[in-house]
């Protein structure tokens, strides 16, 4: 099977290692992966801001990169929502290479037929769902299946955990009083846990919640899983 | 309507036809819901139902002397079966001629029958049909009794659509007056009426008395 | 007529004045508001999910209510008129509003024609949008409200800010005080138990109710194939209203219709359950034009368009007509829960509000709404008629009017991300640029954050930490393996 990356704009920017613990998971499970060096951005920020015009030449790209692959794994519940539920309806020949589209938990549940990545991670940590993976992809309780398989975890159920995090891409910009009120809430639910680590599918999200955290001096760090599924206990 | 250069209807049913310019196609509508209930226990729902939302349940026609004992001025349809009233000593007020609003809130109780009865949702439905008299009969006084012959009830809402005269008024009850407008907690007791008292009964009962020809039942 | 009518937009309240952040900023600074609405809307989501779950078949009722709506949106005219002509020959008089000022007018002149100067109202949103109160009040007609929550708000001189429980914002404290400084015959040693609330409630309308010569209502459902107009209530303001007046007159948004009778069978499951989280609202009305000796003899259908056919134009966004106004997506809303009803500037608030305003009046008229919303999605997933809100707001979004600046910036990073080549060398740029920067930061605080930057990043390192760009990007590091 030939899988191939995306990355996703902002983690190839900002949160590498988000990406490079999907290539040492998939590695470690004896897949080969394929990063297409042509790709860029799935254009969600532009569709959804009102800019589908500007969105659709960034479609077009994603189809040419990727439409060779038999599977594409991106890790962002929002980005793989986006490519699933809007490329269909933006730019129908991208139909077929977005239901080939997955998720990181989908890949590894789904496809491959895995639960147990081989990790381990002495830590306390606490889930949040992610709006789009939630309830556009249905990812169900996929990512906690996965989590709940590492060596040493200790994972603590998150309160009123399905409620969206006030991040909403451009309107955490737009409406910046509502969304810190939202932000403030989540923020004290993760504390309320007593968790030590944050850990979701959606490093936007989490760049949002942690930036809060961080504000508070909680000392909860935010991670996307896949960071936490990669970790194998041997120093790297 | 005639005269008129272009009347409001025309011009909204002209606009809406100019909006479907798109000609939406047909649609199928699903209808995969449950359109009958299997509960083998139906009466044991409508009961838990009803008292969920404060109804009271009594058991049995013999329940209703002892109810209506209680009551000094009592409402009624024109068409009450008799045997309902064996022995009632108290003010009977006939809706004919009908009472006024004024006349109808100084009663205590109004005594009426129903058409239907869904178990499923505790509701009590009336439409005007025999023993139910009309709209404001069972609503100004403060307390309703309402006979239920088993044989009215069904399981779900799409059943007892179908046993209903969807020309009559109607008025579908389900418990006693309520409001959740308050920190959105339910409160019994507003405008309508603040007791609703359900009499039970089985059609055998029903049937002997009220017969025309006496029947066979025990 | 050989020219085709343009659907129009309607007027009413229906518009912010205000834009939504800006709305919004008071409301989330009310401590006290947050509180009610979060208890508030806490308690009924709770509700609704456990009558909801006992329910095994409702995503198919679900299903079928979708399905019903769209079918009706699809032969609207055609069920208008069937509609007209049952309920006509039941003994019904119907009126067509083009707009919120001709349905006014409809209903003081049906009021002045039965010779009284006060209605009492049952609560609608309909008379609500196109503030009829106002228009009877300068005819010199008194409007009163009797559902509870309706008369706290027309006793405080508010504005709803919720569909279904409009005095949502206020607690037992505070409605006892609007009753104690604004009704004359509320008893002086009123408490603030809801229960001795609605008994003050109770006394109060009583006199009225028994005298009332002309109702207004509005309807929850007008079936096409009977006539029959439905009002789901709890309190029974609704039953003395459409029971004991001579005059009855009714506010009904053409959107309400349903083909049959049975299709009842599906909304009085779906709406009792998704709005009050009850298996049945206390409460339901039908009447089918006049019944001789039983009820208002005098009974007025008023049709009103309203903007609803410019939705309807809009293959898209048409599903908002699907709403039956259960007031589930507010409640499940983590915007409407901070922000409050009165933010959306709408009689309708929420989800539902954030599409369905937009475009009653035309995008630009709303332009704020449809970005007041992280496209969460809790509204789609309560909806029980699977109203697709985060689509229609994503499709809404498109038409509003964007801010220069803002499409200028989009412009840019679009032609920069269409391109593999662009993209490339502007990551590169990105994090060589903020290199020296990051690892300053890093030095100083531990972490490659930013904590305050100037407009209009500052909306968002006012209350968050904004994360720099990592010292080697992805590709770079794919690139050196």
């Amino acid at each position: 099977m030939r899988i191939a990356l995306f990355i996703t704009c902002v983690n190839d920017l900002a949160f590498p290692a988000t990406g490079i613990a999907v290539t040492r998971i998939l590695r470690r499970l004896g897949h080969t992966v394929d990063f297409p060096a042509d790709q860029t951005c799935c254009g969600q920020m532009h569709a959804n801001t009102g800019y589908r015009a500007e969105a659709l030449p960034m479609v077009r790209n994603y189809v040419d990169v990727f439409d060779s692959y038999d599977a594409i794994v991106a890790p962002s519940g929002s980005c793989t929502a986006m490519i699933r539920d809007q490329y269909p309806h933006l730019h129908p020949p991208a139909t077929s290479v977005a239901a080939r589209t997955y998720e990181l938990s989908e890949l590894l549940v789904d496809v491959l037929g895995v639960t147990d990545v081989g990790a381990e991670f002495p830590e306390t940590v606490t889930y949040h769902p992610t709006c789009h993976g939630l309830r556009m992809l249905r990812l169900g309780d996929r990512p906690l299946t996965l989590l709940r398989q590492v060596r040493g975890i200790k994972l603590v159920e998150l309160g009123d955990a399905e409620e969206c995090c006030g991040f909403g891409g451009t309107f955490a910009l737009k409406n910046p009083d509502v969304s810190t009120a939202m932000l403030t809430d989540k923020c004290a639910r993760v504390r309320d846990t007593g968790a030590r680590v944050l850990a979701a599918a959606d490093n936007s999200c989490l760049a949002h919640i942690g930036g809060g955290l961080d504000r508070h001096r909680s000392g909860v760090r935010a991670v996307h899983y896949a960071e936490i599924l990669a970790e194998t206990g041997a120093t790297s | 309507m005639v005269g008129k250069a272009v009347s409001a209807r025309d011009e909204i049913l002209a606009r809406l036809r100019t909006a479907l310019a798109d000609s939406p196609p047909p649609v199928e509508v699903p209808r995969r819901y449950r359109r009958a209930d299997d509960r083998p226990d139906l009466i044991e729902t409508l009961v838990d139902r009803l008292e969920d939302y404060r109804a009271v349940v009594h058991h049995g026609i013999d329940a209703l002397p002892r109810l209506l004992s209680e009551v000094d001025r009592l409402a009624v349809p024109t068409d009450v079966p008799a045997h309902w009233l064996a022995g009632y000593g108290g003010q009977l007020h006939r809706d004919a001629p009908p009472l006024s609003p004024a006349a109808l809130d100084d009663l205590d109780a109004v005594l009426t029958g129903c058409a239907v009865a869904v178990a499923d949702t505790g509701t009590i439905i009336l439409d005007a049909g025999p023993a139910q008299g009309r709209r404001a009969l069972t609503l100004v006084p403060d307390r309703h009794i309402c006979v239920v012959r088993t044989d009215q009830v069904v399981g779900l809402l799409p059943e007892a659509l179908s046993r209903l005269d969807p020309r009559a008024p109607q008025t579908w009850i389900s418990g006693p007056s309520a409001t959740s407008d308050i920190e959105l907690n339910r409160v019994e007791g507003v405008h309508g009426p603040r007791r609703l008292e359900i009499v039970l009964v089985s059609p055998d009962d029903e049937v002997v008395p009220d017969g025309p020809a006496g029947g066979s039942g025990a | 007529m050989s020219q085709p009518v343009a659907p129009a937009t309607g007027s009413g309240r229906i518009r912010t004045p205000l834009p939504f952040p800006t709305a919004a900023k008071p409301a989330v600074a009310d401590t006290q508001l947050r509180a009610n609405l979060h208890r508030a809307t806490r308690t009924i989501r709770a509700k609704r999910a456990r009558v909801v779950d006992e329910v095994p078949d409702w995503e198919a009722l679900r299903d079928a209510g979708s399905a019903i709506k769209a079918d009706v949106q699809r032969r609207l005219p055609e069920l208008l008129e069937q509609f007209e002509a049952s309920a006509t020959a039941a003994g019904a008089t119907v009126h067509w509003a083009r707009d919120a000022a001709e349905a006014c007018r409809i209903v003081v002149a049906l009021t002045r024609a039965a010779g009284a100067d006060e209605v009492v109202k049952v609560k609608s949103m309909a008379t609500q949008e196109i503030e009829l109160n106002e228009a009877l009040e300068a005819a010199g007609i008194a409007a009163y409200e009797t559902d509870l929550a309706e008369l706290i708000v027309q006793l405080g001189e508010d504005t709803p800010s919720h569909i279904l429980v409009p005095a949502i914002h206020y607690n037992r404290a505070q409605i006892r005080e609007i009753f104690q400084r604004r009704m004359a015959d509320a008893p002086a040693d009123l408490s603030d138990e809801p229960a001795a609330l609605a008994e003050a409630a109770r006394a109060h309308l009583r006199r009225r109710f028994l005298s009332a010569r002309v109702a207004v209502s509005g309807a929850n459902f007008a079936v096409a194939d009977t006539g029959t107009l439905v009002v789901v209530e709890s309190e029974g303001n609704g039953r003395m209203c459409l029971t004991l007046p001579e005059t009855l007159i009714s506010v009904v948004g053409v959107e309400k219709l349903l083909p049959t009778f049975t299709d009842l069978e599906v909304f009085l499951q779906l709406l009792p359950r998704s709005s009050t989280g009850e298996r049945m609202n206390p409460y339901t009305s039908m009447w089918t034009g006049v019944t001789p000796g039983d009820g208002p003899q005098d009974v007025h259908v008023v049709l009103v368009d309203n903007g609803r056919s410019a939705v309807l134009a809009d293959p898209v966004g048409r599903p908002a007509l699907s709403c039956i106004r259960c007031s589930a997506c507010l409640n499940v809303c983590p915007v409407y829960e901070r922000a409050g009803g009165h933010a959306y500037g709408s009689v309708y608030p929420g989800p539902i509000g954030a599409i369905l305003s937009p475009q009653l009046t035309g995008v630009a008229d709303n332009a704020s709404l449809p970005y007041a919303s992280t496209l969460c999605g809790a509204c789609y997933d309560v909806c029980p008629v699977k109203i697709n809100i985060p689509e229609i707001l994503v499709h809404l979004r498109q038409q509003a009017p964007h801010p220069p600046a803002e499409r200028a910036a989009m412009r840019v990073l679009s032609w920069v991300m269409r391109s593999p080549r662009r993209w490339a060398v502007a990551l590169r740029l990105a994090r060589a640029g903020a290199g020296p920067l990051g690892a300053y930061r890093e030095r100083r605080t531990g972490a490659r954050t930013l904590r305050r930057l100037p407009w209009p990043a500052s909306a968002w390192t006012r209350s968050r930490d904004l994360p720099l760009p990592a010292p080697q990007t992805f590709r770079e590091w794919w690139g050196k393996q």
